[in-house]
């Protein structure tokens, strides 16, 4: 029987020949990723840590992100708590504050590779089908329970199959592709789905297939997948993986799709999400003249290096509007020197724009940034709910590095293929 | 008993805002900030066996499992809804929360019928009328009897 990509991936980690949408299976996820929530993961389980231990050293990922540098007591605290946890148990991948985005590192860092499964207390989890690993979001009591036994249970999804053509036009962005999808099937179009992406995919790099993944779960997706192709491979070896060290997954020629959506590349223009639900999304020309106090750029849909190149681009020798507070958020400190050596800072600060350290930033509303009533902010992150960056009363409009640069220059919601032209 | 209705696309920031996540994670930190950006009466004014019923999308967004503690803790009776964003609803089996997925028991109920859970038959009666709703399978519904997943992983690493 042909297979999906989840239906094959999810035999081969239950040891079974075949699976069907709708089977329960149990897996042994080869990484479990925790954040800033770890410290509330493992107080949950403290006696039964000290009686049984935890299930393998090398299985968590470990990643202080959300709130860094620590804001308040609490915080300070949750931090310590974490990093006594680490030292005592020898986990061996733990980033402390400062090396970026728990999602940018797993991939950054060659933790997620072709063919695997990945399992993480943060519903952006389902990153990691950027570079061809089956990877999904899970609450924290499951974290939990995975740190002391190894394993769980998933429900094997359907599938939908999203065949991309064509190319995409100048000023027009991955971004815009997983805006324009979720506009179209709406934010629960895919849920409990597993989502695949076919077609002219090969012109799309690791970072813009990174912001689609990213944005899987806007979908409601339980996972999005791009297949291990060169674009994958040369990324992988770029940071010392050899194609011997990872067995990708591919879906059977002939496997069943719940859902086969088509969208052709050259049609997509450059739009926006705007309050306070991500698939209430517009073309931009629809939405010009909104006016912005607050311009984010980064965080994990839309920090990499690409992302900042493209904003530098765009902003280089001009100042943004007096009117205008833009924060950018490297994505990962590998990412941070990278756009230094660059000049890419260099240009973004003379600019007018202010670095945060790399991590979430105000994309969670709990600091750096968080919006007072009233006041508008167009962002390159994932989410646009009503309180997402701190305040009810706030607006916050999703769109590509590219829109939200052109849009710090002039103080309102701007086409980037306006400043482009010029 | 009262029962609480709500529209599509509830996210998880508007049944417990984001910038609380890193400082509230246990019951009577999380209780005061449920639903506080939705519904600031229903933290005050919710009773034990209470029943949320939404549209679409209930609990989408964020893996934060603070407004499925908050619920179950508050003794929400069950949350019926058209549909049910994953990630909340694997975090409600694991909290031993009651979540009905039925969009015809949705759409037919209105403010004076009345509404009864049938979970071992798998009905649902509002007013006049009875739906069927989708039972867990076994395996998922072990973890739930168990209390919770904390529970059934302590007796599973207990008879290890």
């Amino acid at each position: 029987m042909d297979m999906t990509f989840a239906e094959k991936i999810l035999a081969k980690y239950s040891d079974l020949k075949e699976v069907v949408p709708g089977q329960i299976v149990t897996v042994q996820p080869d990484h479990l990723l925790t954040h800033d929530n770890t410290a509330a993961i493992i107080q949950k389980i403290i006696p039964e840590i000290d009686k049984y231990g935890i299930y393998s050293k090398s299985l968590p990922i470990i990643v202080l992100d959300h709130v860094i540098p620590a804001s308040s007591e609490k915080t300070a605290k949750n931090h310590k708590i974490i990093r006594n946890f680490v030292r005592k148990n020898e986990i061996k991948n733990f980033f402390d504050i400062g090396y970026g985005i728990c999602h940018q590192l797993v991939v950054e860092k060659g933790l997620a590779l072709p063919g695997q499964i990945i399992l993480g207390s943060d519903s952006h989890t389902c990153s990691y089908g950027a570079i061809g690993a089956f990877s999904s979001g899970i609450d924290r009591t499951e974290a939990a329970s995975l740190l002391l036994t190894g394993e769980t249970w998933l429900k094997v999804p359907n599938s939908i199959n999203m065949n991309l053509t064509g190319k995409l036009n100048p000023g027009v962005y991955s971004k815009d592709v997983i805006l324009h999808i979720i506009g179209d099937i709406s934010s629960s179009g895919a849920n409990y789905c597993s989502v695949e992406f076919h077609g002219d995919v090969g012109n799309f790099s690791i970072d813009d297939r990174f912001t689609v993944t990213n944005m899987g779960i806007e979908m409601g997706a339980k996972n999005s997948i791009f297949f291990c192709d060169n674009v994958s491979r040369k990324y992988l070896n770029n940071i010392g993986i050899k194609d011997s060290s990872y067995c990708p997954i591919y879906a059977d020629k002939d496997s069943f799709y719940f859902k086969k959506y088509e969208y052709n590349l050259n049609d997509i223009s450059p739009v926006v999400a705007c309050p306070h639900t991500v698939d209430n999304v517009k073309s931009v020309s629809d939405v010009t003249d909104i006016e912005i106090q607050q311009c984010l750029i980064g965080t994990c849909t839309n920090g990499r290096l690409s992302d900042l190149k493209i904003a530098a681009n765009i902003l280089r020798g001009k100042k943004i509007n007096p009117n205008v507070r833009l924060l950018i958020l490297p994505a990962s400190k590998d990412v941070f020197e990278k756009a230094l050596n660059f000049g890419i800072i260099e240009t973004i600060v003379k600019s007018g724009g202010v670095i945060l350290p790399p991590g979430c930033g105000p994309c969670l509303g709990a600091h750096q940034g968080v919006l007072a009533p009233g006041e508008k902010c167009i962002s390159t992150s994932n989410r646009n709910f009503k309180g997402r960056m701190g305040c009810k009363e706030a607006e916050i409009y999703l769109a590509s590095p590219a829109t939200v640069a052109a849009s710090s220059l002039y103080g309102k919601i701007t086409d980037p293929r306006e400043v482009l032209k010029k | 008993m009262n029962i609480w209705t709500y529209g599509d696309n509830i996210d998880t920031d508007m049944l417990f805002p984001g910038k609380y996540v890193y400082t509230c994670s246990v019951a009577e930190e999380i209780i005061p900030h449920l639903l506080e950006d939705l519904d600031p009466s229903f933290s005050k004014n919710v009773k034990e066996g209470d029943i949320i019923i939404a549209g679409k999308n209930f609990g989408c967004g964020s893996s934060r499992e603070q407004p499925v503690i908050g619920l179950k803790a508050v003794g929400v009776k069950a949350v019926i809804a058209k549909s049910f964003a994953r990630i909340f609803y694997r975090a409600a089996i694991n909290q031993g929360l009651i979540l009905i997925e039925c969009p015809k028991a949705v759409d037919y109920f209105s403010k004076e019928k009345n509404i009864e859970i049938y979970m071992d038959s798998g009905k649902i009666i509002v007013g006049d009328k009875y739906y069927s709703f989708p039972k867990l399978p076994e395996q998922i519904n072990a973890i739930r009897n168990a209390g919770g997943l904390l529970e059934y992983t302590r007796q599973k690493l207990k008879n290890r």
